[in-house]
């Protein structure tokens, strides 16, 4: 590719429809893997709460697909669920359980203890105490948690398109394949753009969320 | 069910155990690259790691490189890279991969020497220093040896991603495991896919493993129950799984 300029500005206004589909598939692959990450995580970490015996097991088979590489993980989910979206998904969802089981409850265990003493004698019920007590103060530590799950799930979802999914990954291995180098550039510096617009998001209203933990919302 | 004979057959041919394209020349390719790769990033990270940690001067460098480290994704970087590759005329099957397995391995490798260094006792470093240590002897006789077990957990962590990020040069042309992968989809060779599939999956988990050996004999007894802790807490800082 000689002569081509990184970005070929004729091409992305001529393809304006095309980029905003593969951002648009982007996201939604992204929503859909951490809203559905996040409910078996907070589901596995109020198992791993209440019986602390389940915590190791539970962080390490979380942690063993954590550390099969993306594009194994989906090779291997294909004879079973083929080439589909369900194979990203479920891989996109395995790769967030880790992270955000961890800080569910990083969490839940720092609220301290004199503060339960209080919500006990004030005669909250166990689920009371969780909902109204425990999951407010730990918040920012979930938040910081769906954070990095966000990010990290934005950038696996680039790999997808090696099984025919991949939203922005898709414009990027097309212009890989053809040697454009506008596609590529385009894809990624939208899905880089992607993660960081979903950090900032996400810290923001984390922080409309618990006005009292600004302090600690740096972490 | 006739997939996993098919795999356990692949597996068995004594021909896939040779030549250039057999399992041992493909794994030594993948062990080579993403060895050299977490090399050459340790000596960029880990210097920069510790001396920040030490001064405490220039902590926002350390904070940019790991945001940006967990923004950039590894297949997004490796795409980037082949236009430049091909633009200065280097072969975009080898320096791409290696260029971003170097990128992406270094945040996690200057995150946790930094967190390491700054999560030593203070008053063990004024009384190194009221012994009359030096600045450099601080550091590499009291700072250092306290901050190895953090250290190594960013080792640890660039390695396990290394070795997944090695796996996607195979679409630009590269060796290692990958191939396999790769080349088992283009010619719709599923047992040769998912073979690869597996042995990509055992060598991160290997990689994990021996680099956890590896922490844990170098945790002094008494201060594993505290490193635990502090490993917990350093892990928050890491980037991507297994790309």
């Amino acid at each position: 590719m000689p002569n081509e300029p990184l970005i070929r500005w004729s091409w992305v206004t001529n393809h304006l429809g095309d980029i905003a589909a593969a951002l648009g598939q982007h996201v939604e692959l992204t929503l859909i893997a951490i809203v559905v990450g996040l409910v078996i995580a907070v589901t596995l970490a109020l198992v791993a709460h209440r019986y602390r015996w389940a915590e190791a097991p539970i962080t390490w088979i979380t942690g063993v697909i954590y550390t099969i590489p993306s594009l194994a993980l989906f090779v291997l989910l294909i004879p079973v669920t083929g080439l589909s979206t369900t194979t990203s998904e479920v891989g996109l969802i395995g790769y967030t359980l880790l992270i955000l089981i961890r800080n569910i409850l990083a969490g839940l265990d720092g609220v301290p203890a004199d503060v339960l003493e209080a919500a006990d004698a004030m005669g909250l019920t166990r689920l009371q105490r969780l909902v109204r007590v425990e999951i407010p103060i730990a918040l920012p530590v979930i938040v910081a948690g769906i954070r990095i799950a966000t990010v990290t799930t934005i950038g696996l979802v680039t790999v997808t398109a090696l099984i025919g999914q991949g939203g922005l990954g898709q414009l990027m291995l097309s212009g890989f394949i053809s040697l454009f180098p506008t596609e590529i550039y385009v894809g990624a510096i939208l899905s880089i753009a992607l993660a960081v617009a979903a950090d900032a998001g996400l810290l923001l209203a984390q922080r409309a969320l618990t006005p009292w933990a600004r302090t600690r919302s740096r972490a | 069910m006739a997939l996993i004979a098919q795999v356990v057959a692949w597996f068995a041919d004594p021909a896939h155990w040779s030549g250039a394209d057999g399992i041992p020349i493909r794994t030594v390719e993948h062990l080579e690259a993403s060895a050299l790769s977490v090399l050459v990033a340790a000596a960029i990270a880990l210097p920069v790691g510790l001396l920040v940690g030490h001064t405490g001067r220039g902590a926002f460098v350390v904070s940019s490189v790991a945001n940006l480290g967990r923004a950039l994704p590894s297949f997004a970087l490796l795409l980037m890279l082949i236009p430049i590759a091909v633009d200065l005329s280097l072969d975009f099957s080898t320096w791409p991969i290696l260029g971003a397995m170097v990128l992406l391995a270094i945040p996690p490798m200057i995150t946790n020497a930094h967190a390491g260094i700054r999560a030593v006792d203070r008053s063990l470093v004024e009384a190194a220093q009221g012994m009359g240590m030096s600045g450099p002897q601080v550091l590499l006789r009291v700072e250092l040896p306290l901050a190895l077990p953090v250290l190594l957990t960013g080792v640890r962590l660039a390695a396990v991603q290394v070795v997944a990020t090695y796996t996607l040069g195979a679409v630009a042309g590269g060796g290692g495991l990958g191939r396999y992968i790769y080349d088992g989809f283009a010619r719709q060779d599923t047992p040769r896919m998912i073979a690869g599939a597996v042995l990509v999956a055992l060598l991160a988990i290997l990689t994990d493993a021996t680099f956890g050996v590896v922490a844990r004999r170098t945790t002094p007894k008494d201060a594993r129950a505290g490193n635990r802790g502090q490993a917990k807490a350093v892990a928050g800082a890491v980037p991507e799984p297994g790309v």
